[in-house]
């Protein structure tokens, strides 16, 4: 075990998973010698030579579509996408072709790759280097979309996406790089994608987060906890395809529900688990469920901190649920 | 090689325009005499089914079948097709049979995709890769990329054909394919069918240069124009292009001057649009009747071994048409398998959902047992 911030352990994950894997290959722009402009890709031209760790012409389009012919034609390529606001470009390439790609060809061509790429704000990136797309990942059929929160996790789910059949996008939140620190086992190991974690066990109010979000409502949690509020809080950790079963089983523990996400409200992934259970499980609800949110505005700058949800309003979402 | 002017090797009646030595051994000119007539079978078929209301779409390939061809017959095995939805003949050519082209155009449970896409949008493996077509333009040149890389870093002397037209030159796949091409220096060709339209823009809307050709300059690769119906010039231009990409020199350009005789697809009225004496111009250019005409200077040619070869692609094209149509559909799994290498939950209980329905609401197509996957 080593004690490892979250970018360090994205990091330890690549080269844990290059060294399993010789078809693997990392490219992106400015992933090669420099080791990425957040320092993910640090050491690994270095280690595995510049074929299987390169530069690429700043077209976000062009790395994402070459990656899909790498992946259809026999390796498996991870691509970074520097950060998920330039992530547009690509969009074609990510939602008709690499998601699109097995089931069109009838699985006789595949997509086996990873897009690896900073999201989310706090870090003063103002409105092109703080957004939160995943909304319009999770919805694409074909893709699936996984968000890290923790060292350990953000090691063990990014070599599980490397080894999965199918596209990922792997989100990293950019606010908790260096943020966070924790155990790291050494080596190859995997987390299971599409399993939700608990990060805290009560029976009085359940949240959902996931990603940058999940240390806010650990503050919050803990709080609410000083007033007598237990709250079961739980990482969704995949957002696509996500435990369905282990979210309404969440959900019904407590009937009253909280999500929270740094994304827009309309259409965010907070109304999928809300509407999933209001048709499964209402009957078990004591309150209706909050959404705490960023804004359906473009993202701000100096704002930011106002823009994203903190521990204040999810602590009074959490009142709020409790209370009703 | 004038990026601006076509190369070409037989004239408007295949006659030599000079002397040269023929890279094609005749059975391999007869072969891609017989191919050219396929597509034209193929062709012709798909047209009366889709008037006929049997099939939904098909895309006429007539009058660029020298070009399809001419670079079909230039790979070698092992190398992979990048297609367009135009490009067919390549398939035939490389020995798709046609009974699996027909069941993607009836979209039936034995078509590769089961029936999930427009007809023309074929997938292969075998006997070819003809990777699977999609409808947005130019998004597989970055594709074609990818491929050459595996084949570089895996040191096998393949290629990455892609193929697309001269619409395709305006979209972003062109830029950053040929962009990342060139930087990576990988064993990739590109073929720009420039067959005079995008749907009912003419090609002067696609593009201020020159040509498609010179635009290879100033990405750092050769890029070369050649005479689209004529195959023997396609071929030769397009094998020095492979033959660099294997010698590890990198991309190659080139733009293949041709002309689409017929519509856009079955949904298009092109004589809306297209001038009557430019058609009659591209007529009189038509490239089977040009490789007749060589193969006929050659002595490789009779009007009875024509006419016998027409009669036996129209039968067995008739044949398998037939064959496909009898085919059922896909069965409703199809709709939800291939998302991902395995079902996840909220799939299984959509598709459940459907075969429920199916029972509660009675749908005799669907209502048969239980979900299956």
């Amino acid at each position: 075990m080593a004690n490892l911030t979250l970018i360090q352990a994205v990091n330890d994950g690549l080269k844990a998973a290059m060294r399993d894997d010789p078809t693997t290959l990392v490219f992106g722009e400015d992933v090669g010698p420099k080791g990425g402009v957040f320092l993910a890709t640090e050491g690994l031209t270095a280690e595995f030579g510049e074929e299987r760790c390169f530069d690429t012409p700043l077209s976000e389009d062009g790395i994402i579509g070459a990656a899909i012919g790498m992946a259809a034609n026999g390796l498996r390529p991870i691509a970074e996408i520097q950060f998920q606001d330039f992530i547009f470009p690509a969009f074609d390439q990510i939602v008709s072709e690499a998601a699109k790609l097995r089931y069109r060809s009838g699985g006789q061509y595949t997509a086996p790759m990873v897009i690896r790429t900073p999201y989310g704000g706090g870090i003063r990136g103002g409105l092109y280097h703080s957004q939160s797309g995943e909304a319009y990942f999770a919805h694409t059929p074909g893709l699936k979309v996984v968000i890290p929160s923790t060292p350990h996790d953000a090691k063990g789910l990014l070599i599980a996406a490397i080894n999965d059949p199918d596209p990922v996008l792997f989100m990293e939140p950019k606010a908790l790089y260096r943020s966070v620190k924790g155990e790291v086992p050494e080596g190859w190991y995997t987390v299971d994608l599409s399993t939700l974690r608990t990060v805290r066990e009560g029976d009085d109010v359940t949240v959902f987060c996931y990603g940058a979000m999940v240390p806010v409502v650990e503050r919050a949690a803990a709080t609410a906890a000083e007033s007598g509020i237990e709250c079961n809080v739980v990482d969704l950790r995949t957002l696509m395809p996500l435990d369905e079963e282990g979210v309404l089983e969440a959900a019904k523990s407590t009937g009253r529900v909280v999500t929270v996400h740094e994304a827009p409200r309309f259409c965010g992934y907070g109304a999928e688990i809300s509407a999933m259970i209001a048709e499964n499980v209402i009957e078990y609800m004591e309150a209706p469920i909050r959404r705490v949110t960023g804004f359906d505005t473009p993202f701000p700058n100096t704002l930011e901190h106002h823009y994203l949800p903190d521990e204040r309003r999810v602590l009074d979402a959490i009142e709020h649920v409790h209370s009703y | 090689m004038d990026p601006n002017e076509a190369y070409s090797l037989i004239d408007a009646d295949g006659q030599p325009r000079s002397k040269f030595t023929c890279a094609l051994a005749d059975d391999e000119l007869k072969d891609c005499f017989r191919s050219m007539l396929a597509v034209r079978s193929f062709d012709d078929i798909c047209m009366k089914l889709q008037r006929g209301g049997r099939i939904g779409f098909s895309i006429p390939n007539r009058g660029v079948e020298a070009t399809q061809v001419g670079a079909a017959a230039a790979l070698r095995d092992g190398d992979h097709i990048f297609p367009s939805y135009r490009d067919f003949g390549m398939a035939l050519h490389k020995g798709v049979p046609p009974v699996e082209m027909f069941h993607n155009m009836f979209g039936n449970g034995r078509d590769a995709a089961r029936g999930r896409q427009m007809p023309v949008h074929f997938s292969f493996v075998d006997p070819v890769h003809f990777f699977s077509i999609s409808s947005p333009i130019g998004t597989h040149l970055p594709h074609a990329v990818g491929a050459a890389h595996a084949f570089k870093v895996r040191r096998e002397p393949h290629v990455a054909l892609a193929s697309f037209g001269d619409g395709g030159t305006s979209s972003n796949g062109f830029h950053s394919g040929l962009n990342f091409a060139a930087v990576m220096k990988v064993p990739v060709v590109f073929l720009c069918q420039n067959n005079g339209w995008a749907i009912s823009c003419p090609s002067s809307q696609q593009t201020g240069s020159e040509s498609y050709a010179i635009k290879a300059k100033a990405y750092g690769m050769p890029g070369l124009k050649v005479d689209g119906n004529d195959l023997l010039a396609v071929h030769e231009v397009m094998s020095e292009a492979l033959e660099r990409a294997r010698a590890g020199d990198g991309p190659t350009l080139i733009e293949a001057e041709t002309y689409r005789m017929g519509g856009h697809s079955t949904s298009d009225d092109p004589s809306k649009y297209v001038p009557k004496d430019v058609l009659d111009k591209w007529e009189a250019l038509d490239p089977v009747k040009r490789l007749r005409g060589y193969l006929e200077f050659r002595g490789l040619w009779t009007q009875e071994w024509e006419d016998e070869l027409v009669a036996s692609l129209v039968a067995e094209h008739a044949a398998a048409a037939k064959e496909a149509e009898a085919e059922a559909p896909p069965g409703l799994e199809t709709i939800f398998s291939d998302v991902f290498e395995s079902l996840p939950a909220h799939l299984r209980k959509q598709g459940e959902a459907v075969f429920d329905l199916a029972r509660r609401k009675g749908d005799a197509a669907a209502g048969e047992g239980a979900f299956p996957l």
